[in-house]
């Protein structure tokens, strides 16, 4: 059973093959078996789950089942789920459970999903590799055979590596800057950064409140379309989310991809990229052009600016965002403060891991007087500048199709001494979110064992055409169905 | 030296929104601390921020009445600081994109002149909440109540060259405000806080001096002394040869002090950045016309039909106009009043000294505007003269009969109007008096006469117990001693 879609398993509790009872004991049995090993889980709802899938399988014998009702599944660490404590990867909120829901959890609930509980996540959303976490290191359920233990990916690395060994189906991610398709590449499935605006913030813990965006992660393109069914649409909590209908993403899933036009940006196919890692995307490529796609290479002229644009809007955002953590309210307070400035400076000092800390000082730096022309204002320019590399592309092409990363999983700290080149791993990814636009990676074969993930990038909005895209890929290919080991 | 006064104001407005400017809660005053504050007043992770239309409407129609232009692309930033009283560690706020821009109020001075002061513009923004610092023994009680209560902050140029001039702005603003209804306009609650920048420059210099800023004054009282007393301190300094230090003070004006409370060099970098929470508020054609729609009588244009409607002179009809609840009470008298500038001489005159007297406003004053009216009726028809007049007013004031008919009966303050009875009685008192009348007769200047004449008010006040119509006294005496 915890081998199958989403898409299946929602079918074999429709004919009564298997209840949510039994399937949600099955996964939960898996990951105390399991996870000790991976790490990807933070808290594990057991009493709750098990209450909600009982609850599930009465729904669904009143006959108001959703295509959710009982499924097994898990949220990022960085939604706020009511009663149950939300994370986000840190010392800070390590006890804090919050008294509502985030507005992606609330529809999941609706939907009757049955959440397992809270996976692993690099410590308020920063980093690439999973390895900032509070928690502890996630470990990619990929490579383990040769002796390393390799990374997941971040931030959303803990949900990437509970689908990959099979602990859930399906997991809520976020994509600041690529936190749901680096994992997703490294990992070996399928994952989704939605259109900027496309699903509500509400209840996501803030990292960079003009670039976070909640998306899906699954094995099957399939899967994530039924996960952005539930997510998509506009929130009256968020008045960044967008009014604008959302169709049903499964409905065009099996549209023929014949005269889908295709372009590869040059710059993406850069010295940076690992030969082996270029052929298995290019190999890829040519399985879109057997399904009839025209290929051509187009330019993103800006894309070099997007990582030093990004690191100057995300760190200032967030150098906002994580100020309202001073130990007044709620969260981490510092044993014995002597006066405020001490309450502060211990609270954060002790709360807060290295990274975190970091970005905190680059962002505060950054927006300081003096400095705010020169970098802040200067990066939003490129980041017009980067939005319209996009805009421009998709008057040529339907698509882009680039690598996700320059490598596979790297090795557990191998890149922690060396904040920049941990920064790189983002290269392919950053643009996407500077430009607000939807990107998905998508298995597409193996370097030495690892997994590679294939970007395909869409127009605002183009969610459906991504997902039918990425769908037909995996109706001829068969990396998504890989096992680790 | 000579030296020119330099005053420019900052005006905190509160909103007089159901809920607050970014979250559904309650701004009612007066609560139990901290039960008027969600999850988004306390800055829980993950909450956002939800714009109230109300606050946007209220902010274009003090735009709209302050004649200024309105910003069509208002933007949001965030201003970092940290505060225990600041949940999210920053204000949300307005720097360069502010939904008011330039505008202008005219000021009536005391002279009887008029004098332009200039806004350079106003924003809206989120207010903090409260630090209490007296009951908990050692802490801070931080009470959040207030947090994102919605406030416009109103910016003027350097316009005013006196306490007066500043306290006129400041009452006219109060005023506007109150008549627009977007402000309940109660100053002792914190609705309107005043921070007044103050500078001194040689008489004449064009170049202005350093400038001093005196927080959170909440009251005109204090704002008065709080102004003389910085121009004072700044005076002495410059002519004993010193320098004007840019800081922040404090004024205490139970003490009539004040103190340095930061300078420049110590005050925060806010770190302004546009708010990635909140897209930029397009305001259009047809939303500043439905704030338009809402906009109520000005005190200026009430002024003007005063003194249309009522033949008041500028005077009386600005201090009648300007503020929105005194204005009423006015027209509530005269309305019942019959005679209009008697009604306005006695909101002037005895309400006004005796709410100065006991530090009232006019809504908290025990005695009606349709009491005083039917009052002023009296007098009005010569029913009951001045003097008997206030003692009704004292009546009415202290709860002691519910209106003039029914106190002037009670006190027997009728006056008599009837001729024949009070041609007697100056004819008894004349014939009482014959050497005074001798005199009168003899006296050849008018204006003597006319005094003389007052000399025989008092003996028949007394002979007539008061009650004496004085006016038809005056008339009869007149008569009966030739002229």
């Amino acid at each position: 059973m915890h081998n199958k879609s989403v898409a299946e398993l929602s079918r074999d509790l429709e004919s009564g093959k298997i209840s949510s009872v039994e399937l949600t004991r099955e996964f939960l049995d898996r990951v105390k078996a399991e996870d000790q090993q991976y790490n990807s889980f933070i808290t594990v709802t057991e009493d709750q789950a098990m209450a909600d899938a009982k609850a599930a399988d009465e729904q669904r014998a009143a006959g108001n089942a959703t295509a959710w009702t009982g499924v097994p599944f898990a949220h990022k660490d960085l939604f706020c789920t009511k009663g149950v404590a939300t994370t986000a990867g840190s010392k800070m909120l390590a006890d804090f459970v919050p008294p509502y829901d985030a507005t992606v959890t609330a529809n999941f609930r609706d939907a009757g999903a049955v959440s397992l509980g809270k996976t692993n996540m690099d410590e308020f959303a920063m980093g690439s590799s999973n390895e900032t976490s509070f928690f502890g290191a996630v470990t990619n359920p990929w490579g383990l055979s040769s002796g390393d233990k390799r990374v997941p990916g971040g931030s959303s690395g803990g949900s990437a590596a509970a689908i990959a060994a099979r602990l859930v189906p399906a997991a809520t991610a976020t994509d600041t800057g690529g936190s749901i398709r680096l994992p997703a590449a490294f990992c070996g499935i399928t994952g989704l950064k939605p259109t900027y605006g496309r699903v509500s913030r509400y209840g996501i813990i803030a990292f960079a409140s003009s670039l976070d965006q909640g998306g899906t992660m699954a094995r099957t393109a399939e899967d994530n379309a039924l996960m952005l069914n539930v997510m998509a649409g506009f929130d009256p909590k968020d008045s960044t989310s967008v009014d604008r209908a959302v169709p049903d993403y499964t409905a065009t899933l099996n549209e023929p991809l014949k005269g889908l036009r295709v372009g590869l940006p040059k710059e993406y196919f850069s010295d940076q990229l690992s030969p082996a890692m270029e052929q298995q995307v290019r190999n890829a490529v040519k399985e879109y052009e057997k399904l009839g796609a025209t290929v051509k290479e187009v330019s993103l002229p800006h894309a070099k600016l997007a990582i030093a644009a990004y690191y100057v809007i995300a760190p200032a955002e967030a150098s906002a965002n994580l100020s309202r953590f001073d130990g007044v309210r709620y969260g981490y307070r510092c044993e014995n403060p002597q006066d405020l400035h001490d309450l502060y400076t211990r609270t954060r000092g002790e709360g807060f891991g290295d990274e975190v800390k970091r970005r905190i000082l680059v962002g505060t730096y950054a927006l300081s007087a003096g400095y705010f022309d020169a970098y802040y204002l200067k990066a939003q320019k490129v980041r017009r500048l980067i939005q319209q590399d996009f805009i421009n592309a998709f008057k040529e092409v339907d698509v882009l199709m680039s690598p996700v990363s320059p490598s596979p999983a790297f090795v557990q700290g191998a890149n922690t001494s060396d904040p920049v080149t941990m920064y790189l791993e983002d290269i392919f990814t950053i643009a996407v979110n500077l430009a607000g636009v939807p990107a998905m990676s998508v298995p597409a074969g193996f370097v030495d064992g690892l997994p590679v993930g294939l970007q395909i990038i869409g127009n605002y909005f183009d969610e459906a055409r991504l997902l039918n895209a990425a769908h037909q890929f995996q109706q001829v290919t068969d990396w998504h169905q890989k096992l680790p080991q | 030296m000579q030296w020119d006064i330099v005053i420019g104001l900052e005006i905190h407005v509160q909103l007089a929104t159901k809920t607050k400017i970014f979250s559904g809660s309650s701004t009612a005053f007066g609560a139990e601390p901290n039960t008027q504050a969600s999850a988004v007043d306390l800055a829980m992770p993950g909450t956002l921020p939800v714009p109230n239309e109300q606050a946007f409407r209220y902010a274009v129609m003090f735009g709209l009445a302050v004649n200024a232009e309105i910003g069509r692309r208002s933007v949001f930033d965030r201003k970092n600081y940290f505060y225990p009283d600041l949940p999210k560690g920053y204000q949300t706020t307005q720097l360069d994109h502010p939904i008011v821009g330039p505008g202008f109020v005219d000021i009536d001075l005391a002279d009887g002149s008029t004098k332009r002061v200039r806004i350079h513009h106003a924003h809206l923004e989120e207010d903090a909440g409260k630090s209490l610092h007296e009951d908990f023994h050692g802490m801070t009680g931080i009470d959040l109540n207030r947090a994102g209560t919605p406030l416009i902050e109103v910016v003027t140029e350097p316009d005013m060259n006196s306490a007066e001039e500043a306290v006129a702005f400041a009452k006219k603003l109060h005023g506007l405000v109150s008549s627009l209804g977007i402000c309940d306009g109660d100053m002792s609650q914190g609705s309107l806080r005043f921070d007044v920048n103050i500078s001194l420059k040689p008489k004449g210099s064009d170049e202005l001096g350093t400038r001093t800023e005196t927080k959170n004054l909440n009251s005109f009282r204090f704002m008065e002394q709080a102004i003389a007393h910085e121009v004072e301190r700044q005076m002495d300094i410059l002519e004993d040869g010193g320098r004007i230090i840019q800081e922040t003070r404090l004024y205490n004006g139970e003490r009539d002090e004040s103190r340095s409370m930061r300078s420049k060099e110590e005050a925060n970098d806010y770190r302004y950045f546009p708010c990635p929470d909140l897209l930029p508020v397009v305001i259009d054609d047809e939303f500043i016309q439905s704030a338009r729609d809402l906009l109520p009588e000005l005190p200026d244009e009430r002024k003007a039909r005063f003194k249309e409607q009522y033949g008041l002179n500028d005077y009386d009809a600005r201090l009648l106009s300007d503020d929105a609840s005194m204005a009423a009470f006015f027209e509530e008298t005269a309305s019942h009043g019959k005679d209009a500038k008697l009604a306005a001489n006695w909101v002037l005159g005895e309400l006004s000294a005796r709410l100065n007297a006991e530090d009232k406003t006019v809504a908290q004053a025990p005695i009606t505007g349709t009491q005083l009216g039917q009052l002023v009726a009296r007098i009005a028809d010569n029913t009951v003269s001045s003097s008997g007049a206030k003692k009704v007013f004292e009546a009415l004031w202290n709860g002691d009969g519910d209106n003039a008919d029914a106190v002037i009966e009670a006190q027997g303050l009728k006056q008599v109007s009837d001729t024949g009875a009070l041609e007697a009685m100056v004819d008894e008192v004349l014939a009482g008096m014959p050497d005074q009348v001798a005199q009168y007769q003899g006296e050849e200047d008018p204006k003597k006469r006319k005094k003389m004449l007052g000399g025989f008010m008092g003996p028949l006040m007394k002979a007539s117990k008061g009650q004496g119509n004085p006016k038809l006294f005056n008339e009869i005496l007149a008569r009966k001693l030739g002229g």
